[in-house]
Parts: structure tokens; sequence; C-alpha cells
């Protein structure tokens, strides 16, 4: 087994989840440090010490302008082909909910073509505002190495701008057929749905999460790091009752395999 | 000033939910003939930027590649009308913080281009049959704020704003030798000062003495530091009351049941920016919890908002710097379905105040990365003209940290936003009243906030403390600056040179910058050997951080800008000679009977009325705006059971990732009660908080509690003795319950004049607790978890509906409002604590409003499972009749679901207590209500939750299929 690998978490004005995406990290077994765009744009050969990149949630820059958008930008400018050859020198990438949208905007996912190229977009929820609610999401059968098909986790979403949309529904199709769509919103019975409010934000095919053409780059709406602890997630009493979870609640949250997971792909196990 | 104009689209296929959300805020004006609104994002760049440095920065930056399309008009271009419709344009006014036109110009530099003057709009492409007159009508109430935004017709804006013009930077002398009392207090009030006749008197007796005039920024300084809003003139004021002389009211009372309990978990009370209480061994929590209930009034979105971030800055700004970890908010409005003829000119519509304060709490408190975790919401008509916003945080900080003192030679280092214009005269706006033309008059008192400005100062800050770089730290709040370096210089003195201050834009006199209420700005004391290093560590954060002078030790606080001098006060007069005030204080209870009602007749309908009350209605829509997972310490959610939609008791955070020690937040407020009595309303507001805190999981013996005054005008003896005697009741309690008060807020003069009319609030006190707990795992919360488990009612219920929901459905108030026993109270919180400890309940709730008809059926909707209860065998201290047992509002009373083979175990932990097993939870989705062995109201779950889930289910959310 290698070292414990170590992970970059990526802080800049307005992230504001870093705290408890490195926590998640540090648990599953990684070795993640914090590194601040500033510091980043300055030393870009820093990010060559990682074995992955992770991009936590919050309102980078204030999400002026949209989503991510700004941080996107300055990212793309200062740092896009360094960004390109980390991940095809076999790093990884996770970026969650704002994250997802920087990745998004960054067009580093999907990346169907290959080159940086923004294919999607994450514009805002057909509710017209921000929301916070628990999601069920179903992992796909999808080309990302670090997500394991046909597990139904409970995760909570937060987000204004989720909605996932391409530039057609051929395109947004082929998300899903071409193993993409890494994530998806399911319903009670366990169906991709449009619906809200198991589908929060209206996203066509229930989309929720994609990874890209490599499968080592991973991006979703909703929070795994807010759900890696038995006690995050809601409700735990009554499971707890029925002897779903130990009493002393010590299992792992539904958000934890993709630390775990993460963790283990980029310590280079098979 | 010309500029390009960018307009981005939303993709002419896709849909447009802030069309349609304009459509219906449109609609809900009376505009329901409008077939369509779409929308556009507008962005004005300089126009030194050329044609293709526009179209380059439009595409890649301003609109979406996938999403949007964008148009670009030059800047001396007229855009084309939309074919039939009309075009609202929406833009802020000159001076209006804007963060995200600073936004387009990182990106502009980003890009490599020229970083020009920017500016944002937002355009409304109104489709449909409408005139323009009555559209632009409805579009300043529905889409935009007066006050702070300007709203064109058919128009796009022509331009950018201008530089600001020249600032007078003399030092001006503000002659007082000979004016009289009555000259006096004219110029306090035209000049916005708001201190009285004595105070004026005292200022220019100081001034005699000297032999000189004070200077404009010297009797604005004194203004800012003498206000109510910072000096809390009438509670620390001497009272006559009832025959007995009160001394300094507030430490002779609240000040005093702290000192009086010297409970030992107690760090630093009163004297910091919030109340800090011990954690673990290693680290303490603070809270505080502030109102922003005058700005909130005319400018709800901008006042929230602020109030929001300016709570934030106290805890930030508490002990060397605490991480923030939770808010919590609490408003009161005037019914959201107020009709708009009996709105007073000058209000703003509580529906409109009650959106627009949502929206701010929410687009404040959300980017800070903050879970909003806790909050009530209550309506009374007597908020029409104020409304009112408590807003909290709740923070947490090494203990060792906990103290703070700035040193001779410090270093004053601000740090932050910039300084602008806005927000002069907040302080002393908040000490007098609304009225008709408060709206226009003082809007220079209303902000926006721009949070990630403060999120980068938090980070800043925290980065500092970790690395111990400074020795003190305060917050600007109100009255900016004066106040900030002016307390921190209390002892010390401090020379200030005010030229270095950043300022947002030039034309700012001196004093204007010394008391302007920008946001998001802090100030720190820093070792001059410690400087070098905290600046570096503001840069690697991105926080402009500058010096603007020195801690003295002379005991003087004098103020410069570019050599001159502008101020040179005196500590000890600055902060010692306001004149102590005197008041006279009665009290005459109101003339009320009891309503004389027939037996109820359906007590089904009447549950169902109770439910889909304001007050006891489903807060989710406000709930699940707000992000409540953020910083993943939540371990008991606001909305709870197995579908997340049912009433949670209190927050319950886990703050320190990998251990499962735990902080309990709740509230208690009742403004009804106070009609009737205030001593009632003040009692009831500390047992509902701690009964709420208990039946998460609390501890009550180890709670600290705050104590928020929000009343109508204390200069009138009556609402001055009101005071008192809520006051008195409230601290009899807390001495008896053993909760500590570590912080508190008053906001004294909440009345309305319009016309002949005075519109008073109900008097009212928020009590906050917070309770540390050693593990969350031993928390619950109020959904009902297993068919078959038993109901245990603990607690006495009497005849006491007085101010109840139950009157109130029926148009009554009362009179037999509820008390608190405080000695079976307290035994009440400390055994059913011991039960839920011992993990003999499953669930629990406590009855407040709507009583124990309302309990049983929110446990219901939040488990999914209905209830079978027995009202027969509700212990009661008076004969009642079985209605009044289902919606009595008796204090200190909590339900509690038990599995049946714990029953012997929970009846060993409640030996003290009285207490029935008074019912069953159900497989079936029931509610039934039996008396004398005969259903007498049996309703089913579905209706309940409908009902209950309608009233505030603003977009259609909750009770339809979503928003379209």
């Amino acid at each position: 087994m290698n070292a414990d690998p170590k992970m970059l978490v990526l802080r800049a004005p307005g992230i504001n989840c870093e705290r408890e995406t490195y926590h998640a990290l540090e648990l599953a077994g990684g070795a993640p440090e914090f590194v601040h765009i500033k510091q980043l744009l300055q030393k870009p050969e820093e990010l060559d010490r990682f074995q992955a990149l992770c991009v936590p949630g919050g309102f980078a820059y204030g999400d002026d302008i949209s989503s991510g958008r700004v941080l996107a930008q300055e990212m793309k400018h200062r740092l896009g082909d360094r960004l390109l050859r980390f991940v095809d020198d076999g790093k990884f990438v996770l970026g969650i909910c704002n994250g997802f949208q920087v990745l998004v905007r960054l067009g580093l996912l999907p990346r169907s073509q290959g080159r940086l190229l923004e294919e999607v977009t994450l514009t805002h929820n057909l509710s017209n505002h921000y929301e916070c609610r628990w999601v069920t999401l179903q992992t796909q059968p999808s080309r990302c190495a670090f997500l394991p098909a046909g597990l139904t986790l409970r995760w909570p979403a937060a987000h204004g701008e989720g909605r996932l949309i391409a530039k057609d529904a051929a395109f947004q199709q082929m998300l899903c057929d071409e193993g993409f769509a890494a994530l998806r919103y399911v319903d009670n019975a366990g169906n991709p749905t449009e619906q809200y409010p198991d589908n929060p934000n209206g996203a066509p095919l229930g989309i929720a999460g994609l990874t890209d053409t490599t499968g080592r780059v991973l991006g979703m709406m909703p929070h795994p790091d807010r759900a890696y602890l038995s006690h995050h997630m809601p409700d735990w009493r009554r499971r707890r009752h029925q002897g779903d979870v130990p009493d002393n609640l010590d299992s792992d949250g539904d958000g934890m395999v993709v630390f775990r997971e993460l963790v283990r792909v980029a310590r280079g196990d098979a | 000033m010309q500029a390009w104009r960018v307009d981005v689209l939303v993709r002419e296929d896709q849909p447009d939910p802030a069309g349609d959300a304009a459509r219906r805020a449109l609609a809900a004006e009376g505009l329901t003939a409008l077939q369509q609104v779409r929308t556009r994002r507008g962005y004005l760049l300089g126009a030194e930027l050329n044609e293709s440095q526009v179209r380059e920065f439009a595409t890649a930056v301003l609109g979406d590649p996938i999403g949007d399309e964008v148009v670009i008009h030059a800047p001396d271009a007229t855009p084309k009308p939309v074919a039939g419709g009309h075009t609202i344009t929406v833009t802020p006014r000159p001076g209006v913080t804007d963060p995200v036109a600073h936004s387009v110009q990182k990106a502009l530099g980003d890009m490599g281009l020229p970083v020009v003057a920017t500016g944002t709009y937002r355009a409304f492409d109104v489709h449909g049959d409408v005139g323009l007159e009555p559209l632009q009508n409805a579009a300043r109430r529905a889409l935009a704020n007066d006050v702070v935004q300007e709203v064109l017709a058919d128009a796009l804006p022509a331009g950018l704003p201008g530089a600001g013009g020249q600032p007078d930077l003399s030092v001006q002398h503000m002659p007082l030798a000979e004016l009289d009392g009555d000259a006096l207090e004219k110029l306090s009030q035209d000049g916005g000062l708001a201190l009285d006749r004595t105070e004026m008197l005292a200022i220019q007796e100081h001034y005699a003495e000297l032999g000189r005039d004070p200077t404009r920024m010297e009797l604005e300084t004194l203004a800012q530091t003498w206000s109510e809003h910072c000096k809390h003139k009438t509670l620390t004021g001497n009272v006559t009351f009832e025959g007995r002389r009160i001394e300094n009211l507030l430490k002779s009372t609240i000040a005093n049941v702290t000192n009086t309990l010297q409970r030992d978990f107690c760090v630093s009370v009163f004297v910091d920016n919030a109340g800090i209480i011990e954690f673990d061994d290693e680290d303490s929590v603070c809270i505080k919890v502030e109102t922003h209930n005058r700005p909130s009034a005319i400018e709800p979105f901008g006042g929230a908002g602020t109030g929001v971030g300016g709570v934030i800055r106290d805890v930030l700004g508490t002990g060397l710097g605490a991480r923030p970890i939770a808010n919590t908010d609490v408003f009161c409005f005037a019914p959201p379905d107020t009709p708009a003829a009996e709105v007073p000119q000058g209000c703003l519509h509580p529906r409109h105040v009650f959106e627009g304060v949502v929206a701010g709490v929410r687009d404040y408190g959300n980017p800070m990365g903050i879970p909003t975790v806790n909050g009530s919401v209550h309506f009374d008509e007597h908020f029409i003209g104020n409304p009112l916003v408590y807003v909290g945080n709740v923070g947490i900080l090494p203990t060792a940290r906990a103290h703070k003192e700035p040193n001779k030679d410090d270093v004053i280092v601000a740090l932050g936003g910039r300084t602008g214009r806005d927000g002069i005269h907040g302080a002393t706006f908040s000490s007098l009243e609304l009225h008709t033309e408060s709206e226009m008059q003082s809007s220079g008192a209303v902000q926006i906030g721009d949070p990630i400005t403060e999120r980068i100062a938090m980070d800043a800050v925290l980065a500092c403390a970790e690395e111990d770089l400074f020795s003190a730290i305060t917050d600007c709040g109100a009255g900016g600056f004066s106040s900030a370096i002016g307390e921190m210089a209390e002892e010390l003195g401090a020379e200030v040179e005010l030229e270095h201050a950043p300022l947002k834009y030039q034309g700012l006199a001196p004093w204007e910058i010394w008391i302007s209420e920008a946001q998001e700005r802090m100030v720190l004391a820093v070792p001059p050997d410690k400087l070098e290093r905290l600046l570096e560590v503001c840069a690697a954060e991105a926080c402009e951080a500058t010096v603007l002078g020195r801690f003295t030790g002379t005991g003087r606080l004098v103020i410069k800008y570019r050599g001159e001098v502008h101020a040179d006060l005196d500590s000890h007069f600055l902060h010692d000679g306001v004149p102590k005030r005197e008041h006279e204080a009665i009290y005459t209870p109101p003339d009320l009977e009891e309503p004389d009602l027939p037996p109820e007749s359906d007590c089904g309908a009447a549950l169902l009325d109770v439910l889909s009350d304001y007050g006891v209605c489903s807060k989710e829509w406000i709930i699940r705006q707000y992000d409540h997972e953020v910083q993943a310490g939540s371990a008991g959610k606001p909305l709870c059971g197995p579908d997340e939609d049912g009433p949670a008791n209190a927050a319950v955070i886990a703050p320190k990732l990998g251990s499962h020690r735990g902080v309990v937040l709740s509230n208690g407020l009742n403004p009804r009660y106070s009609r009737i009595d205030p001593a009632a309303m003040a009692e009831c507001a500390l047992d509902e908080a701690m009964r709420n805190l208990v039946a998460a999981g609390g501890d009550p013996d180890y709670t600290a509690v705050l104590d928020n005054y929000c009343w109508g005008n204390t200069r009138d003896p009556q609402a001055l003795g009101e005071l008192v005697r809520a006051t008195e009741a409230l601290c009899a309690l807390a001495t008896t319950y053993r909760t500590p008060f570590v912080s508190g807020k008053d906001s004294l003069h909440n009345e309305f004049r319009a016309g002949d009319r005075t519109i008073r609030i109900p008097g009212c006190i928020l009590v906050s607790a917070l309770s540390v707990i050693p593990d969350v795992r031993r928390t619950l919360t109020s959904a009902f978890v297993q068919p078959g488990s038993k109901l245990v009612l603990v607690g006495l219920t009497k005849d006491e509906l007085g101010g109840s929901v139950y009157y109130k459905t029926k148009g009554h108030l009362g009179r037999n409002v509820p008390r608190v026993d405080h000695a079976l109270g307290h035994d009440v919180l400390v055994a059913c604590h011991r039960a839920i400890n011992a993990r003999c309940a499953l669930s629990a709730h406590d009855l407040s409003e709507g009583g124990l008809g309302a309990a049983v059926a929110e446990m219901a909707i939040g488990g999914g499972i209905g209830a079978r209860i027995d009202l027969d065998a509700v212990r009661t201290a008076d004969e009642i009749s079985p209605e009044r047992v289902m919606f009595s509002e008796s204090q200190s009373r909590l339900l509690l679901e038990v599995p049946a083979n714990r029953i012997d175990d929970l009846a060993a932990n409640l030996h003290e207590v009285p207490f029935a097993v008074i019912g069953e939870v159900l497989e079936s989705a029931d509610l039934v209500f039996e008396a004398a062995g005969k259903a007498i109201a049996t309703v089913a779950l579905a209706d309940a939750k409908r009902r209950w889930r309608e009233p505030l289910d603003f977009d259609g959310t909750l009770t339809g299929g979503g928003a379209r």
C-alpha cells in the first residue's frame, strides 16, 4: 500500500466548505492540505505535489455574474494547461457543489472532446431560489474510476444554481448513455426523476453529477461532505431505533464512499 | 458617463425562473393579464473598452455559452423597445453597494483587459396588455425598493454615475455657547443626532469649561457614543416604579441574576461583543443576538442582510476572534394577508417585508458559510410599522483567547470592507420613532451587504488569530469607526489618521468617514512587532488591511485628517459624561375579560384552524432557503422525521468535527401574551426556550440565556412600567432555573406614527438559550418514531387560554394568560432531561402555541404516523372542558414518546413531577382525541398536514408540485 495520498483542498474567497471536505478526506485516510488560490496562482507548480485536487463548495467570489464563473475564469486563464496535464497524468479532481460549478465552467467536465470547452451549464433552479434539502441519488454505471455504480445514497443538496443543462436534448441524453452522468436524482421507486422536490432544481434526466472522459474527474451538486458521519444523516434516531445503524453511530454516513474511493484510487490501490 | 451595456438573456428555448417569479410578483400587485416576463442581467462597462474587447469579455464571462444569449449595446445606441410589451429596468442608486460590479472588474483584470468602471442592472421584458404607468408603479413595489433602487420604464441606464464632488475637508466648528435649550434640541433634531435636551446641555457645559466650541466630528462622536443603541440609556437609567427606586435597571435585574448565580461555566459575561461559556477543556462557545428592526422596516432585504452580517462580526470580534458556527433568526411581522388598504402610508406591505427579510437573511447567511439552524416567526397586526428582525450568531473560540486588552503603542488596523457614505446615522436613527416619511429621510441609514467581503475578513481574522497576531479586536457596527475605535481606546486613548482609511469612492468629508457604518469592517489592536506578519497574512487571504493610527496612553481620542485635528476628546467625558436618566414607570393592567364561548361543537375543525394559524403553521418555505447543513456540524436539523417536514424543538450542533460533544440552541417568544400581561410574556419566553431545549436533549443545568428586548416608546411611563414588570418576572424565573444571562440587547422605540395614529408593538422579550451537552447521540426530535409507543404528558394543565391561538381563531384575546409555577417549572425541566438522558424517550415536544392539540399533530406530521389521546387522562389543575385541555397553553409541559417497556424507568426518572400516560402512537395516519370514552375529534393526518403547510407556502412548493 502506498503512502497516504496528498490532496489539495482549494481555498478561495467565498469557498466555505473547506473544513468539512478536509476532515472527510482525512478520515478516509488521505493527507489533505489547504492551498489558497492566491498561493496556487503564484506557484502553479505546487499542484504537482498532489495526487488529487478538491474544489469544495461555497460561493467563490460571491458567485457574482454566475456561480463559480469568476474563479473558473481565473483558473482557466492562469492554470488551464496545468490542470489538463494534472488530469492526463492520471491524477484526480473532485468538485462539490460550487466546486462542481467551477469545474463545469472551466470545461473540465464533462470534457467529451478532450479540450477545455464548456459543454454544459448549471443554471438557476426552477424554483428561482436557493434550496437546502436532502435528496436521494443513485450512482450510475459510468466512466468514473471512484464511484461504484448501483448505490442509493442520501445527501443534502444546497444550491440556487444546480439545474444541469446541455446545449440540446441529444447531448443531455448522451451524458447518460455514454457514462458521463455519474449521479442522478431518483424518486421513491428508484427511478431518475425531473420532479420537484426529489429533483430539487429541475435538471433534465435528473442529472446531479458528472464525470469526465477519463473518469478521473467527478463533480456533483449535492454534498457528500455534509453526509459523511452517521449523525449527519437525517432521521438517524429512527434508523438507530430500528437497528439500521449501530447504537454508538460508529458507521459511515452515505457521503463517505466518495472520499474513501477517492483516497483508494489516489493511493494507487486497485 | 457613457458606457457599453451588455444584456444577458436566458436562451429562448429555456425556462426563465426569475422571469416566472417576476410575473407572479406583478400578478400579486394586480397585473394579472401578463403573458410572460423574461429577464435580462445587465452590465455597464466603461466606454474606454473597444467593441472587440467588450464582445470577448461578454461572451467569455458575462454570458454563459450554453444557457445564455448576449446582446451588446454601444454607448451611444438606443435599445429597441420590446415588441408587444414594455421593459422595466432596475438599477442600484448611486452609492449603493454593488458587489457584482467589483467582481466584473476582477474578471476584466484576470482576462488581461483594461479594468474600467462597471455597473449592473436588471431588466424585465414584460409581455402582455398593460399600461406603462401601472406597470412601473407595480414594479416599484414588486421588483424593486425605491430606497436603494431606481426603476426605469422602457429604457436602459444611460451610463455610469460620474465621480463624486469635492468634500469639505475643513475642520467645522459647531457654535453651542449662545444656544438655549430649545435651540440645542433643534440642532440635535436637524442634525439627526438623537440627543435630548439634557444631553445637549451637558455637552454645552463641557465645552464652556474648555472655552471652545465642539467640532462637528466631536459632536457626531458624542452622538454616536451616547446613542441609545450604544449606551442603553433607558435600561441603565434609574427608575421609580410602584413606590420603589431602582438604580440602574439593567444592573439590578438582569446582571444581578448572573452575578448571584455565579455559574462556573460562564467565561465572559456582558463585557464583550457576545457572552462566552465553557464548551470543553480547550474551547468555549459564545452567543449574541441583535435586532435590526429599523433598517428592515424600510429596506427589508438590505436591513435583514446587514443585520446578519453585523451579528456575525460581533461574534468574530468576541474575545480574540471566534469562529461563527450557527445563525439563528426570529421575526415578528404583521399578517402577510393584511389587505393593502389597511397598510398605513409609509409602511411596506407585510408580505414584502416578510419575503425581503427572508431573502436578506438567506443571501447573507448562506454565502458566509454559516448554517442558519434555528428560529421562529410571530404575527401580530401591531408589527405593521415596526417589524422585528432578531438576528443571532453562535461562535467557538479557544478559552485561553476569551479575553482581550489593547496595549499602549498597539497599532490600530482596519480590515475588510471599504468605507463609503452608506450607513451614516444608523445608530442615532435607530433611537428615533419611525414615521410616514422615514423611508425617504433615513435612506442613508440603510445598506446593502456584501457577504463575500465579510467572508474574506473572517478568514483573515481567524488566520491572524491562529498566529496570535493581535491583542484586541472589535467590529465596526453602529457608529462605525467612532464607536469601534472609541470603545477600544476608552482606557488608553488613541490617535487616528483618518486619511488612510480606504474609501469606496472619493467625496467623503472626514466626519463622514469617522461615523460611516459601512459594512464588513473590523478593527484590531496590533502589537508593533506583529504588524508586518499580520499584513502579510491579510494579503495572503486577499483581505485589505490598513494602519489607521495607534493607542497612545494619553486618555484622549485625537482624530486627524492630513495633519489637521478634527477631534480631540477626553475619554472620560466621552464614555462617562452622558447624564444618567431618571424615569417614572407605572403599570396599570389592561381591562380584559375571558370570552363567553359555547362548548366547542367540532374539536377536529378547531384543531385544523389552530394548525393553520400563521404562528403555528409550517415554516418550511423559509427554512429550505437557508443553508442549515454547511460546516457539517448538524446533528439535529430544523426539520425532522423520515420526510424531514416536522418542526424541530431546537438545533443540535456538534461543532468540532470528529467529536460528539455539542450544543443545543433554542428560543422562546410570545408577543400575544404581552397584550394581557408583560410579566407572563417574559416568563413564558424563558420557559418556552428551556422546554424547547430540554425536548431536544439540552441540559437545563448547563444553559446560558440571552434577553433581547423590543419595546414600544419607553418614554411613556406605562410602557416603561410594563418593561420593568416583565424584567422582574423574567429575572425571578431565571434565578429559580439557575440560567445566567450572558448577553442581551434592547430596541426601545418601536412605534409608528401615521397621521394622528400611533401604532405601538407589544413589548417583546426574546429569550435565546444555549446549552452544552457531552454527547449529541443522546438528543432527539419531535417526530414520532414507533407505532405502539405510549405518550406521556409531563406537567399540569390549567384553564390558561388567555392569549392562546385557540382564542385567536375565535376572535378573542382573553384574560387568563399562562403563568409559570417557578418551582414546578424547574422540576419539570430537570426531570424531563433526566428521563431523556436515560434514553427513556424516543421523541419529545414542548407544548406551546396551540397547546396539546398542536403538539400531538406536529409530532404526528413529523413521524408520518398518528396518535390516540385520552383527554380525560391529562393531569389538570382546574376542572376544565375537553377542548380547553386540548388547547390550553399552560407552561412547563412536555409530551414524551416512550416505548411501552420503558414506562417504569420513565416513572422513576419523573418521580418529583406530575405526569400521566395520555395515549399512544398509532400505526394508522389518524389523530384521535377522546373524552368520556368517545372520540371528540378525528382528523386524518393528511388533512392536518395540508392545513399546517398551506399558510406560508408562498410559491406552491410545499403543497403543490413546485413553482411552475
